[in-house]
């Protein structure tokens, strides 16, 4: 063996180690979760990384309370609406800002952005106000509205690259076919959209899925909560216990439906995060 | 089928004339295609008329009735893409159809239009294939195919043939020209290649700078060209330019002098210009003869091009920096570094004034 084939063994051996120590460092937390999930509770301050004994105790608590399956509930509605309200008005916005030519486009185009740059704890106070006064306090509404306000900007931002990209011959042929604008929107641009609107759909879930502070600003009894808010409310059997079994397989309760929407659409990100970048 | 009119029709964008007081009329069935450099509105014009673009001054009338304001679906228009721009995401059959079922056709009015657009553009076979999965030629029928399919009064062609090879070109060419002798519907096209112009039309629309230079069968545009543009623009290769003076003149013509050539005699109509009145006469490669040198008449060969069916030879101009084309039949006895004499065919020698413009014949000529 001579002294090239060595060093090309040795960079791929590095080259994976590199990749097992970023595998390692990405989802040994997650890994910890679900062992930590399904160890019977006399056994969870033992630090191993295979449980020598387990069981479903823990899911079995967590969904035998009806508040828990109630913020799941809650939680789909509010990311399932957050998702749909930002596509409609996304996908009607970057219209407008992508193919109708008027005053101040560009302006209103940095404003968008402007607006996503504010931090949550900044607007949560005014923002607490407007859902008092449209009377959407403790109510799911108001969760949906707020998370939309910061999903928007991000999703008409993506939205309307992609539709600028989209060939200015195709919407004429629409117009020459008859098409108004709705028509030229519904059946000859959103099938082309797919993938933007994937990417973006599923980052707005993610978002109002994960969110936290406005949930647990904004809501108050145990029927209106979300997800994020009900973890960490639970309690255990006293003060002084935190129930982290139950913290935990609920934790991996939650996340197992963005893994797993994740992986459906993966192919759709990839090709709709580029979209914007290169050309075909 | 319907004629159109164009009554002074003018579009300003922004600061920009695009298209300055443009007259045309085109009758009904006719095949017109506006041709010009690019830059000229050419396509400008065609988007005026389709209802893309707005009309910024004067009076669009498709079948008598002024269209200004309508929108492009009630003109009765159908327009065919340089990017054939079909929609990706449909079969050919829903491409043909979508206008149609826009336009709230029955289904069985829309099947059977498609069907029918199909069978003349020989589609059929093609009708469930989703557009990448056809060739350029395949892609320019549909295009054509979406565009008849609603049965239009006139059909718009931009640049129709230009993302196409030559070999395919060709052939599209010639579907388009027997697609216009069966459906007999008044066609309007707009191209750059003069090729293309003088092929298919009925009538060829010059286009320069916003404005007609001239409007005429092929057959008028090439033998008798309004202006210095258009005699430069068709052609190829393309007409020889070179200065000359007035001489004198009557009714029944003039003579010119032509420096390096001589004097020649020329049926052209030059009462209204005075004596040494700075010309430009104009000779078609075809219409040169080349002769055996002489001392006032003596051009040199710096290149000679065989094409195997005919003979390009190129001379210095001496001056100016655009080389003489001389165009014969193969074989030529012409080579590289010989001299020769210049002799125009003076029935075909064309002449303009300092503005470009063409002078006419005399009458007296042109009764003879």
């Amino acid at each position: 063996m001579n002294q090239r084939q060595l060093a090309k063994i040795a960079k791929r051996v590095g080259f994976w180690a590199l990749i097992a120590v970023i595998m390692v460092y990405a989802v040994f937390p997650f890994y910890y979760a679900v062992i930590t999930s399904i160890k019977p509770s006399s056994d969870l301050f033992m630090v191993e990384l295979w449980p020598s004994n387990w069981n479903l105790d823990n899911y079995a608590q967590i969904f035998s309370q009806s508040s828990f399956v109630r913020a799941i509930f809650n939680s789909i509605i509010v990311a399932v609406s957050v998702v749909f309200i930002a596509l409609l008005l996304g996908i009607t916005a970057s219209y407008a800002l992508g193919r109708v030519r008027f005053r101040g486009r560009s302006t209103i185009m940095l404003v968008i952005l402007g607006v996503s740059m504010f931090p949550q704890v900044a607007v949560l106070s005014g923002l607490f106000e407007v859902i008092r006064a449209l009377n959407l306090y403790n109510n799911p509404a108001g969760l949906i509205l707020s998370y939309t306000i910061f999903t928007l900007p991000f999703t008409v931002w993506v939205l309307t690259t992609f539709m600028k990209e989209l060939p200015m011959e195709l919407e004429e042929a629409a117009i020459m076919d008859g098409a108004t604008p709705w028509v030229t929107i519904t059946k000859v641009f959103l099938p082309l959209m797919w993938p933007a609107m994937a990417t973006t759909g599923l980052l707005a879930f993610i978002a109002a899925w994960n969110e936290f502070l406005f949930a647990l600003t904004f809501t108050l009894t145990d029927t209106q909560r979300t997800v994020p808010v009900a973890i960490a409310l639970l309690s255990g059997g006293s003060a002084y216990e935190l129930p982290w079994g139950p913290i935990m397989a609920a934790s991996v309760v939650v996340t197992v439906p963005l893994v797993v929407l994740v992986i459906i659409f993966q192919r759709r990100i990839v090709s709709g995060l580029t979209a914007g970048a290169v050309k075909g | 089928m319907a004629s159109v009119t164009l009554e002074k029709i003018n579009k300003v964008f922004g600061r920009d004339h695009i298209i300055k007081d443009v007259d045309l009329t085109i009758g009904n069935g006719e095949f017109v295609v506006f041709v010009g450099p690019s830059g000229c509105g050419k396509s400008t014009l065609l988007r005026l008329i389709a209802g893309l673009e707005s009309i910024t001054d004067g009076d669009l009338k498709i079948g008598g009735d002024v269209v200004n304001e309508l929108p492009p679906r009630e003109r009765g228009v159908g327009m065919v893409f340089q990017s054939y721009a079909l929609y990706p995401h449909m079969t050919v059959y829903e491409n043909m159809a979508f206008g149609l079922k826009l336009a709230k056709e029955n289904a069985e009015t829309v099947d059977g239009r498609v069907m029918s657009t199909a069978r003349i553009l020989q589609l059929e076979e093609l009708l469930h294939r989703k557009p990448k999965a056809l060739s350029g030629g395949q892609r320019q029928r549909v295009a054509m195919g979406r565009a008849m399919a609603r049965e239009p009064r006139i059909l718009l062609f931009d640049e129709p043939l230009s993302n196409l090879d030559a070999s395919l070109r060709v052939q599209m060419r010639n579907e388009i020209a027997r697609l216009h002798n069966r459906l007999g519907s008044t066609m309007i096209y707009v191209t750059h290649d003069q090729v293309e112009a003088m092929t298919l039309a009925d009538k060829i629309v010059v286009l320069n700078g916003g404005h007609i230079e001239q409007v005429g069968s092929p057959h008028e545009l090439y033998q008798r060209p309004a202006t210095r543009f258009v005699a430069g623009f068709m052609g190829s290769p393309t007409m020889n330019f070179m200065p000359a003076t007035l001489v004198s003149s009557d009714h029944l013509g003039c003579r010119i002098n032509a420096p390096g050539i001589g004097e020649m005699a020329l049926p052209q109509d030059a009462q209204h210009l005075s004596k040494g009145a700075e010309l430009t006469i104009g000779v078609r490669p075809e219409h040169l003869r080349l002769a055996e040198p002489s001392a006032d008449n003596r051009f040199d060969i710096v290149n000679v091009e065989y094409l195997g069916n005919e003979v390009y030879v190129y001379l210095d101009p001496k001056e100016g920096d655009t080389l003489i084309v001389h165009r014969s039949e193969a074989p030529s006895q012409w080579k590289e570094g010989q001299a020769v004499s210049l002799i125009p065919d003076t029935t075909h020698v064309h002449v303009f004034d300092q503005n470009g413009k063409a002078l006419p014949a005399t009458q007296a000529s042109a009764a003879a």
